[in-house]
């Protein structure tokens, strides 16, 4: 089994599924000659050709929106936006057509695509190319959000999604994209959409997480282990939507205190919303109240402000800490 | 200056192109406009008694809608807009699937295949228009798609990016545009400073063409030519139809707010598609006397039927809101599917609000 980063393991996901179903086709901004901007697509282009490997113009909607024709029409599309802050274009193809067309049909018609979306920030990236908007889509009725912390669940879920009937985002975390590398299996690996992942357990505290945030996570859980004994569970969600609901008030039941963390700005954050699971499904065992630890409602700033913005680890650590003092 | 756009007209003294329509195809589109009629006129009345929700009619645009269906294959793909039921109709939609939908009873589509669900936010169909064409190419599928839309959705991004895309594409794919004067109470000449729609086919490098909208024959040839275009692998069409909305924009809208009467007198009587097309037809015997007029109460009796098809339909069930969302529906979902049947079940088994 071979090492590799996250990069390579969606790298070699795209090239298996293309070369197993003639269906599968590539489209996007980059992603033929030039393999995409992070190199996710390298080789694929001198591998299947530019019928299958498409490099569009530059237009999200319409990327999106043929994607939609595309899947309907009979292909297995994997749409490429380059960075999620520029998805926005095409905002109105997903929140109009995207998660409708099947009830809108009376399901005579599935949308089987998949939106893949580099996402997050924390990496000294230009202005707007470092936005977290999961909730947006989340939100939205009809389609599915994931999105993974590991190489090797990067290669699991894109499976999944691909071959799933209806439309998936596939959102990758881009300071994640080489960080890290784990063995991954080559050939079909099995991630379902759907059920979280307890990446790390433990008995004092949850904490709730998707992304890149799941590293820092690790990284406090593990100084904290060594430096207080304190016991933390850390909750990779995985799928965003449909949420695994169930392994969050299982690990909340059981420690009685719960943080979510995001990096996304704070209202109307996902956070919310697990919060919110919390309160319905795990109220009576809490010991002390849900904590959010979020970035802050302003517009992702420039770099500069990056380290103040995003959530660290003395922040998630602290958030922590008064968890288990009440 | 030359005309650089022609209008293409087969019907009428200003004729510019032969007639090559087959007269027991003629005679379906004869009959296929005079249905429409028929049909909006009956579905407006429903309207005013209260028994659909709001209904946009097509009046004044039946060569328009019918003319285009009937050049094209069971196989093509259609994307489109909420005033299309006459294109739907020739594509196999029924029309008690229409009054379903503006019944509020669901979808516009049921049971038939190659016809998108009607799209509602303006021009947001046309790339997907695009993505089936591009598609069928890549299956090697001889059959193209179609999308239907309207002079206002010209100003849309989705109708840039559309036909852009198209464009570098090479996709086989038309854009049917019935440029019928308005968008609710917003005349064209507000829409664009150009003087035609037609013409901003030449900015993406695709075929365009503009056709007498009210000449059904017209409308049937032109779209067939695109159609051979596309299968011949030479890209995309624009097609401009140039008619008129003789009616409001919907059952809501009360155009005497915004637009000159003698503007619309100056587009009924002769100018109307269905007069135009029965007089040219009798002129040249295809249609005997009087096959007008039975035509007119065949029509009448087979509307009246998809309309009480429609009327007698099942009361909607809780369930069918969930049901095709997700192929399979999530937990979570499920979850709040019982929720709500707990609630409204029980309440309409006491003959409360859903009874
Ligand atoms: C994106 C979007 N904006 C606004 C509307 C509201 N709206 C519905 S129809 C319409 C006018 C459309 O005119 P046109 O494209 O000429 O088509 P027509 O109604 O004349 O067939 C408007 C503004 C809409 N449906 N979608
Ligand atoms: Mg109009």
């Amino acid at each position: 089994m071979a090492e590799m980063n996250a990069v390579t393991a969606i790298n070699q996901t795209l090239s298996e599924l293309m070369a197993e179903d003639a269906r599968v086709v590539l489209l996007g901004e980059d992603v033929g000659k030039n393999g995409g901007v992070f190199r996710v697509t390298e080789g694929l282009w001198n591998r299947f050709g530019a019928r299958r490997v498409v490099d569009t113009p530059l237009a999200e909607s319409a990327i999106v929106g043929s994607a939609i024709g595309m899947a309907i029409g009979g292909l297995r599309p994997i749409a490429e936006i380059q960075f999620m802050g520029f998805l926005y274009p095409a905002l109105n193809q997903i929140f109009s057509h995207m998660g409708r067309i099947g009830q809108r049909s009376s399901g005579k018609f599935r949308v089987p695509l998949v939106v893949r979306i580099p996402y997050g920030g924390g990496i000294r990236a230009p202005e707007q190319h470092a936005d977290s908007a999961e909730a947006m889509l989340v939100h939205t009725p009809g389609i599915k959000v994931v999105v993974p912390s590991t190489p090797y669940d990067a290669k699991g879920l894109l499976y999944a999604a691909v071959e799933d009937p209806d439309p998936v985002i596939f959102l990758e975390p881009i300071k994640l994209y080489r960080l890290g590398r784990m063995e991954v299996p080559q050939g079909r690996v099995n991630v379902p959409i759907g059920p979280a992942r307890v990446a790390r357990s433990g008995d004092d505290v949850s904490v709730i997480t998707w992304g890149a945030m799941n590293h820092l996570a690790m990284e406090v859980a593990e100084d904290l282990a060594r430096t207080a004994g304190i016991s933390v569970e850390i909750i990779d969600l995985r799928t965003l939507k449909p949420m695994d609901t169930e392994t969050i008030a299982e690990s909340v039941q059981k420690t009685g205190r719960a943080i979510v963390l995001h990096e996304a700005p704070r209202t109307a954050g996902l956070g919310g919303e697990v919060v919110a699971s919390i309160q319905e499904d795990a109220f009576w065992w809490l010991k002390t109240p849900v904590r959010r630890v979020t970035a802050a409602d302003v517009p992702y700033p420039p770099f500069a402000w990056e380290d103040w913005y995003m959530p660290t680890k003395e922040r998630l650590a602290g958030a922590i800490r008064e968890a288990l003092a009440d | 200056m030359p005309d650089a756009w022609p209008l293409y007209q087969v019907i009428g003294p200003e004729a510019n192109h032969p007639d090559r329509v087959k007269p027991e195809i003629a005679v379906k589109i004869f009959n296929d406009m005079v249905l429409l009629r028929t049909f909006d006129e009956k579905t407006i009345n429903l309207q005013r008694q209260g028994r659909v929700g709001t209904f946009p009619p097509s009046l004044g645009q039946e060569a328009a809608e019918i003319g285009s269906a009937w050049a094209l294959e069971p196989e093509d793909w259609m994307a489109p807009s909420y005033r299309d039921h006459g294109a739907l109709y020739v594509h196999g939609v029924p029309f008690s699937h229409v009054v379903l939908f503006a019944m509020g009873k669901g979808s516009s589509i049921d049971g038939v295949a190659r016809v998108l669900p009607s799209s509602i936010p303006i021009s947001s169909h046309l790339p997907h228009a695009v993505g089936l064409a591009m598609a069928a190419e890549r299956l090697n599928q001889a059959h193209i798609a179609i999308a239907y839309f309207g002079d206002g959705g010209t100003s849309e991004g989705d109708f840039h990016e559309a036909l852009n895309f198209a464009g570098v594409f090479r996709a086989p794919v038309i854009f049917f545009c019935q440029n019928n004067g308005w968008a609710i109470s917003v005349p064209v000449s507000q829409q664009t400073a150009t003087p035609t729609l037609v013409q901003k086919a030449s900015a993406y490098g695709v075929f365009g063409a503009r056709v007498d909208g009210n000449d059904a024959l017209a409308c049937y040839q032109v779209v067939q030519e695109a159609r051979a275009r596309a299968l011949a692998g030479d890209g995309p069409t624009l097609i401009e139809a140039l008619t008129y909305r003789i009616g409001p924009h919907t059952t809501a809208d009360d155009p005497a707010r915004y637009r000159p009467l003698e503007e619309l007198e100056q587009w009924t009587g002769a100018k109307d598609p269905i007069v135009r097309l029965q007089e040219y037809l009798e002129g040249l015997g295809i249609l005997a006397p009087g096959e007008a007029l039975r035509i007119r109460q065949d029509a009448t009796v087979f509307v009246n039927q998809a309309v009480d098809d429609a009327l007698n339909s099942a009361p909607v069930e809780i369930h069918s809101m969930f049901e095709h969302v997700y192929q399979t529906i999530p937990r979570g979902l499920a979850l709040q599917r019982e929720e709500l049947e707990r609630i409204h079940g029980a309440m309409a088994g006491k003959g409360g609000l859903h009874g």
